[in-house]
């Protein structure tokens, strides 16, 4: 494992909320992120059925999409959320891991465009898309 | 809506009713999200707990905790609604809740949240407005704000898929 990805995880350890969730980092690097966060049954939204709450789902995407703004080579800080979106096609399968991949597909000196997709074993079925605008520190 | 006129137990069965449904849902609990009633009004209220940082330079609260708050908000004021009419309570039987049955819960379609301000490392608030609520499907707006109602640190829209038959 690579020096830089290491100390990402690390950046991500240091979130109270993310760490707290039970969130991992698996890539982050040029404006794309990847993150998983297992099944907790502290997390069911819908009791009867054992499925994760929408809002858990949200927060792993959120934290993921952050990630890859701060990976983007042109931003040279942190990032804040101007605004997420969040469609929810399906439950996620109770017991699965949920895998989040964000991509920063448009950048300016101000503002990040993102993208992310939630998946859990059935990838060719996303459990929830999203599309956000996040903020960019830039030297200009 | 509730009118003037709600009997004194009435409102006790009502107030039994949520916090069953609410008590009923873990993430609700982890989160440690309460909500309190007022006439027509519900009101949710998220105590600050350490581990809902985000941002611990800061610090803030996490963006993710946000929208989970505002959405959990979204979907139990909706069946504080259903709850809160009448005729649903002709087949409400506390007993089942307590021992383990389920309401039904409204499903989100999509989410949209707009912050609009950093959450600081305090309690936060949030109300839902129904905007419309069909046979089938809602839209609910939803506001949040922390030390003063006139400075929103968040708001969003939702829109939800309600469950036909909650009570059963």
């Amino acid at each position: 494992m690579n020096n830089k990805l290491e100390m990402a995880r690390q950046f991500i350890k240091s979130i109270p909320h993310s760490q707290d969730l039970g969130m991992d980092l698996l890539k982050m690097a040029d404006g794309m992120a990847i993150i998983t966060m297992p099944y907790n049954i502290n997390l069911i939204g819908d009791p009867e059925t054992g499925v994760i709450s929408g809002g858990a789902v949200s927060a792993l995407i959120d934290t993921c999409c952050g990630a890859a703004v701060m990976s983007h080579p042109l931003n040279l800080g942190g990032t804040a959320t101007i605004d997420l979106r969040i469609d929810y096609m399906r439950p996620a399968t109770p017991g699965q891991t949920i895998k989040t991949e964000a991509n920063c597909y448009h950048i300016t000196r101000s503002v990040a465009f993102v993208r992310a997709t939630a998946i859990d074993d059935d990838p060719d079925n996303p459990v929830a898309t999203a599309t956000g605008a996040f903020t960019v520190e830039s030297s200009g | 809506m509730m009118s003037p006129k709600i009997s004194e137990t009435a409102l006790q069965r009502r107030s039994d009713a949520l916090n069953a449904l609410v008590d009923s849902i873990p993430y609700i609990q982890y989160l440690g999200v309460r909500f309190n009633p007022q006439n027509d009004r519900l009101t949710a209220f998220l105590p600050f707990n350490k581990k809902l940082i985000g941002n611990p330079i800061k610090p803030a609260l996490h963006g993710g905790v946000t929208v989970a708050f505002l959405e959990v908000t979204a979907m139990i004021t909706l069946n504080w609604f259903y709850l809160n009419d009448e005729t649903a309570y002709e087949n409400l039987d506390f007993k089942k809740i307590r021992a383990g049955w389920f309401l039904k819960l409204p499903k989100t379609i999509d989410f949209s949240v707009d912050y609009l301000r950093a959450g600081l490392p305090e309690d936060a608030y949030a109300r839902a407005h129904i905007i419309r609520s069909g046979r089938r499907y809602a839209s609910v707006h939803v506001e949040g704000w922390q030390n003063s109602k006139e400075k929103l640190f968040a708001y969003a829209t939702g829109h939800f898929v309600l469950p036909q038959r909650p009570l059963e």
